[in-house]
């Protein structure tokens, strides 16, 4: 039997339209606008000012705090200005614009295609360029990578686990990469499994990616540490904290990190920036989104720059169908409705769904009937409707006592409610005011 | 008939010495409780709305019997009045306060302020002010979806069907200041009622620069400055794009809210301004609903 988390978990129909599309390149439009938050944690200070001329990876945004990652211009071209722009949060938040001229890259960026295997760095060195690469978690959460790898003190990691499940319905964008890129993400494998000084790397893919298994199978040989599992579909297989009990069957306990359990998990999408960063002085500046949806004419996988209009990526797989009802940046399950084609990429997009008004529509609420599917298919094994209820009542203690700070905010709740209930919107409400609780008691 | 005798007589008996026991305990842990507490209490309107800051009327009471001197103590609910009576029971005095109320600091009607976009989740500012900036251009105005509405115990405020804003009754409000805690955009603020009820107040709090205010709505506060030049008292502050009226120094001359270019300044329940031959005012701004 293939192996899965084991508490709770749905399957939604997988409708991966663009699966096994090959990643198309899109033109760089005339100007771009690189948002400086596009990761957790505080916001970039700007380092450029109006009239600057920049190259393709000249770093733009300067990462301030800890928790922060640099931002790299995607395009060469002036600064125009900073200034606010509406982002993904559908609120305008500072930005920088560059009106693009030529294509002209930092001497730096080695821009050859053959995989660069060898490198012969020091751990510390190895942090540092990532850092300096501005690289996020590229899954979606954006958590920059470099404090991920950073162990706190009194931990040690033992096993790397690389994210190759892509659990979210419709979209393809790692899977076309793992395909077209798959030698590169392991050496990106080895190039972590040194920094954190582990010796063990296992590879985490659902067995709907049957070519992606059998074609990393193929040249794992020489990559003795590293090994590939097989994953049956289950979402939210992709959550951390369910792929390392899904793998190496460990269970993270409340409020505490994966690395408790001495695992670090990592997106490919993730390990292939870290690949570029390291072996070829390459920072994140674009990323692999897929387009796609029931009414769009060519789903595709788009390697499309940090700055360019969700617009010209919807233009470029057919325009926006008539039919469209609402438009999703990230997946179906986690993902957002955007209000407006206008937001640029950013390194956290990992797709574009179009959804026709027919499915759009929520549905009304109806009284919970006590039913417990929401309980049964809850992978961190918690109560959603008792977790609404109190936060809708802002019974805070009872709350926090019932673990609402646990919520991975999968949505597989709300998504199996017969009674339609906004579970996850409540959750997700009363999360953050327990976490704001916390926070001002620890003080 | 022993027997019965035999039971009552027991029964009687313990009865008497758990009351003797029961009545030594008391006196022995007796809580000393100020009377004056309860009589405070029941002076004070028992809406327990939490507008004093204290946790109910009860705690407020308790706090105020407590207090050397009512300076910061108010009751909003029953104002004035009923902190008077609380001075006479305690044999202090109690502070003069101005009334308040509360005011919605938005005007983006659906006229004045289009919308881009259909919101179709939960029917709760809060949570759609989480998930984005709200469906109008404007990402700081009012959202229509009524927490403050949900907030008030004296049914105070209500959504207008029309304009899609909340709207405050003033006979009723209270200025307990619960909406202003509710709204997760911060537009609620309590202000002097003023005399007659009369009132003049910018209401906006869209912070963007003048041009792209004004793009999502009609009514948006520019930051001109027209009005902080006019006010002969220094009682209109700009900040980030936005102008401010200071309660404390503003006199309601009503100078400002002609000059406003996009009626964001509103008067209320003043009388229709006369037009004086001779000045520059010509029209009234009013309340563009």
């Amino acid at each position: 039997m293939l192996k899965t988390f084991r508490i709770g978990g749905i399957h939604p129909k997988e409708n991966k339209i663009s699966a096994g599309k090959s990643i198309q390149n899109i033109e760089i439009p005339e100007q771009v606008i690189i948002p400086l938050s596009q990761h957790i944690g505080a916001p970039c200070q700007p380092i450029v000012k109006k009239g600057d001329k920049v190259k393709v990876g000249t770093k733009i945004g300067k990462s301030v705090g800890y928790v922060s990652a640099n931002i790299h211009s995607s395009v060469s071209g002036t600064v125009l200005k900073i200034d606010k722009a509406l982002d993904s949060s559908g609120y305008r938040r500072d930005a920088v614009f560059i009106k693009t001229e030529g294509d002209e890259w930092d001497e730096s960026i080695d821009r050859s295609n053959n995989i660069k295997r060898e490198f012969d760095l020091s751990s510390e060195k190895i942090l540092s360029k990532i850092s300096e690469a501005g690289i996020v978690g590229m899954g979606g959460a954006t958590f920059p990578t470099h404090v991920k790898l950073t162990p706190p003190p009194g931990t040690k990691p033992e096993v790397l686990i690389i994210n190759g499940v892509e659990c979210e319905p419709y979209l393809t964008s790692d899977h076309a990469l793992m395909l077209e890129k798959t030698e590169e993400i392991l050496v990106g494998t080895t190039i972590i499994m040194k920094a954190l000084k582990v010796d063990r790397a296992i590879i985490g893919i659902e067995n709907n990616k049957k070519d992606v298994i059998s074609r990393f199978r193929q040249l794992i040989k020489n990559y003795p540490n590293i090994s590939v599992e097989e994953l049956k579909v289950q979402y939210p297989q992709g959550g951390e904290k369910q792929l390392i009990d899904a793998l190496i069957r460990r269970q993270v306990p409340s409020g505490a990190l994966p690395i408790s359990v001495g695992a670090v998990v990592q997106n490919v999408g993730s390990v292939f920036a870290i690949y570029e960063a390291v072996q070829k002085n390459k920072p994140l500046f674009e990323r692999v989104v897929t387009v796609t949806g029931k009414d769009v004419k060519q789903p595709m996988n788009i390697l499309a720059r940090v700055g360019i209009p969700l617009n010209n990526l919807i233009e470029k797989t057919g325009g926006l169908p008539e039919t469209t009802g609402k438009i999703v940046s990230g997946g179906p399950m986690m993902g957002k409705a955007i209000a407006s084609v206008e937001i640029p990429v950013t390194k956290g997009t990992s797709g574009i769904l179009i959804i026709p008004t027919l499915e759009a529509k929520r549905e009304a609420m109806r009284d919970c009937i006590r039913c417990s599917k929401c309980i049964s298919v809850c992978p961190m094994g918690l109560n959603p409707t008792l977790l609404m209820n109190l936060t809708e009542f802002e019974v805070w203690d009872r709350a926090e006592t019932n673990h609402i700070t646990d919520c991975i905010e999968c949505g597989s709740c709300s998504y199996i409610c017969p009674s339609h209930r906004p579970l996850l919107d409540y959750i997700k409400l009363g999360k953050g005011r327990v976490n704001t609780i916390i926070r001002a008691r620890k003080n | 008939m022993s027997v019965l005798l035999t039971a009552v007589a027991t029964l009687g008996a313990i009865g008497a010495g758990s009351a003797a026991i029961l009545y030594m305990v008391g006196q022995k842990f007796k809580v000393e409780e100020d009377p004056r507490i309860q009589e405070v209490q029941d002076s004070l309107p028992a809406a327990n709305c939490g507008g004093c800051g204290f946790p109910g009327c009860a705690a407020f009471a308790a706090a105020c019997v407590k207090a050397e001197t009512l300076d910061n103590l108010y009751c909003p609910v029953g104002g004035q009045a009923t902190m008077d009576l609380v001075a006479g029971i305690l044999g202090q005095k109690a502070p003069v306060t101005v009334k308040k109320i509360a005011v919605v600091r938005c005007s983006g009607t659906c006229e004045n302020r289009p919308r881009t976009n259909l919101y179709d989740g939960v029917s709760n500012c809060t949570i759609a002010s989480a998930l984005y900036g709200g469906d109008t251009g404007c990402s700081f105005g009012c959202l229509g979806l009524g927490d403050c509405v949900d907030s008030c115990t004296f049914d105070a405020i209500h959504i207008n069907p029309v304009t899609m804003l909340p709207e405050v009754v003033e006979d009723k409000c209270t200025a307990c200041g619960a909406c202003v805690k509710a709204c997760p955009k911060d537009i609620i603020e309590l202000r002097k009622q003023g005399p007659k009820s009369r009132r003049i107040y910018v209401s906006c709090v869209n912070e963007e620069k003048g041009g792209v205010a004004k793009k999502s709505c009609e009514v948006a506060c520019i930051g001109c400055t027209k009005c902080q030049q006019v006010c002969p008292f220094e009682a209109i502050t700009i900040e980030n794009n936005l102008a401010y009226i200071i309660d404390d120094k503003c006199r309601l001359c009503r100078k400002c809210v002609p000059v406003c270019p996009t009626n964001s300044i509103l008067e209320l329940n003043f009388p229709p301004k006369k037009d004086k031959p001779g000045t520059q005012i010509e029209e009234t701004a009013t309340i563009k609903a």
